[in-house]
This record gives structure tokens, sequence and C-alpha cells, in this order.
């Protein structure tokens, strides 16, 4: 049985926990990076994390993004969205495709 | 082309051609996968674009009812309700192979059922805020989830896509043409060999035929006496 997690700044993610989601509030980071490894290797299958805290952990999350889990998926946090998913689903077109076919009428 | 010249005997030639009908098979194979691979891809990844809209313009709502909550009470009390949360999601993670791809499939359960009965506070210290609040983080889980899945299952396929790519193209490109080059190199080279053997044979012919008949100064003293 797995668990889901969601880490990021306090403001964005304490909702979740309502949900019952578990709920990982990060101030910096270093604590972000010691937070994602520990989550990640703790047996969390999914784990959510802010779009401001996913673009500073670069290398952490393409670190784990060759198993199959855990999944790390960046969500939108308080602040407003940066387009940082959009543009992770973008990137993976252009990886399997070779040029961008999906989203390119958008011209993103 | 071909960098290093094989050895032009018959074994090598036997060697390379194998190699060969192996390689153009696994060209042929390796190309339906990758064709299947990518159809399925771009299937998934348009759900991801989807749903990924859908998620994050809900999770824009999701944020400003949160926020609206907690401009209506006090930190403490927040806290207080957020502290012990009713509802707890578990989730099951099997894999499905898509093309030797292990992608992950995901099948969650929540503790209670009731999706009236999520609200770990009682009502009388929470602003109804913060009900409506949860209550839309509630409705957008179920996508959440899923997003989580064909976010991950994406990641994955374009990574094996892009490694099958590349192996077609390296059979394509690189290894059947310089297989085919070393077994023209070899078939010429063992031809040419069978063409001298056979021209130095007749010239033996010839030499033994004159050293036993004199052909040639019987001949001279034909013309000689005529």
């Amino acid at each position: 049985m797995y668990k889901i997690a969601v880490m990021g700044d306090r403001d964005s993610i304490y909702g979740f926990a309502a949900v019952g989601l578990e709920t990982r509030p990060v101030a910096d980071q270093a604590e972000a990076a010691k937070t994602l490894h520990d989550l990640a290797q703790g047996g969390y299958a999914v784990i959510y994390i802010t779009e401001n805290y996913a673009s500073l952990l670069g290398r952490e999350i393409a670190h784990y993004s060759e198993g199959a889990l855990p999944a790390i998926i960046p969500l939108p946090g308080v602040s407003g969205n940066t387009g940082l998913g959009i543009a992770r689903v973008k990137k993976s077109v252009e990886q399997a495709v070779g040029s961008d076919i999906i989203f390119g009428a958008q011209g993103k | 082309m071909a960098t290093t010249l094989p050895n032009p005997t018959r074994m090598e030639l036997t060697r390379l051609k194998r190699k060969l009908t192996t390689a153009l098979r696994g060209h042929k194979l390796l190309k339906d996968k990758r064709d299947e691979l990518m159809r399925q891809f771009l299937d998934l990844v348009r759900e991801n674009k989807a749903l990924r809209e859908r998620v994050e313009a809900g999770l824009a709502q999701c944020n400003q009812n949160f926020v609206l909550a907690r401009a209506g009470m006090s930190d403490e009390e927040l806290n207080t309700a957020m502290m012990a949360p009713k509802q707890e999601v578990l989730l099951e993670a099997d894999s499905r192979n898509v093309m030797s791809v292990d992608v992950p499939v995901f099948r969650y359960k929540t503790r209670t059922s009731d999706p009236a009965d999520i609200y770990a506070y009682g009502f009388a210290f929470t602003s109804a805020d913060l009900d409506d609040a949860v209550q839309s983080l509630a409705d957008l889980l179920p996508d959440l989830l899923r997003l989580a899945e064909v976010e991950k299952s994406c990641q994955l396929m374009a990574a094996e896509i892009e490694k099958t790519r590349r192996r077609v193209n390296a059979l394509e490109h690189v290894m059947i043409p310089e297989t085919q080059q070393q077994i023209r190199y070899i078939t010429m080279k063992l031809d040419e060999n069978e063409r001298s053997t056979q021209t130095r044979l007749m010239k033996v012919k010839d030499m033994m035929l004159e050293q036993t008949h004199h052909y040639r100064e019987k001949n001279e003293e034909k013309y000689a006496a005529g």
C-alpha cells in the first residue's frame, strides 16, 4: 500500500491534508531537497510538489524520473501558475516525437 | 564506410549474412515497436494535456477558496481544523506493460466512502469558506491522481520512444549498410580469388600439355619446312 504526499510552501498545500493526502511543508531549497529524497525513498508512489520548488529541484526530480515510482508531479501553488507543468508535458512530447506537435497551435 | 575490412573467408561471409538477417529482423521489430509506442503515447499525451489544464484550472480555484478561508479564520483555528484529517487516501500501485514499458496503474480507496463525510472538524469554529475549499479540493482529487498516473506514463514512454528511435536509426543507417558493404566486399574478393585460381589452372594446363606434346616445337618445324 502506497502513500501520497504533497510538498511545498505551507500556504499552497495545507488544504490537501483535509482530503487525506500527507502534507510536508518546506521552507527552503535545502529542506525541500531533503524532504523529496525522504519521500521518494519512503514508500510514496505519488509526490505532488509546488511549481516553485519543482523549478528549484530540477536535478533531483530528473533523478527520480527514470524509475516507475515515485511519480513526481508539479502543481501550481498559491502564488500562481508558472507554466512549468505544461512545459514538462511539452518536453516529453519533444523527446518522443522530435518536435512539438501537440502544443504547437498554442504558440507557447 | 567500413572502417575495418573483414577477413575474406567463407566462414566470415556466413557469419555476416547471419548478422544481416538478425539486424533486418530486429530493425523491423523495433520499428513496429516504435510506431505502436508512438500511437499510444500520442493518445496518452493528449489526455495528459487535457487533464493538466483541467487540474490547473481547478487548483487555481481551490487555492482561491483556501486563501479566502484563511482570511476568515485565525491561524490557530485553521491548524486545529486541519490537524486530524478524517479522510485518508489509500493508494495501490500496479504496473502495466505497454510495449515493454512498465507504466504505473493507480487504484485508490478513500477511508470514508461518503463524499459528504470528509470534514475533520466541527462546524462551530470554522468558516463556511473552508468547507467550500475542502469540497472543491476533494472533487479534484480523482483528476489529480489520474494526472499523476498519466503524466508518469507519458514520461516513461517518451524516454522509451527516444531509445527505440535511436536503435532503429542505428540499425537502419549504420549497422545494416555496413554489414551489406562487408558482405559485398567478401563476395567480390572470393569471386576474384576463384577467377584467379581458374586462370592459373588454365595456364598450368597449357604448360603441362606443352611439356608432353611439344606443340610449339612441332608448329615451328612445320613452318620451317613449309
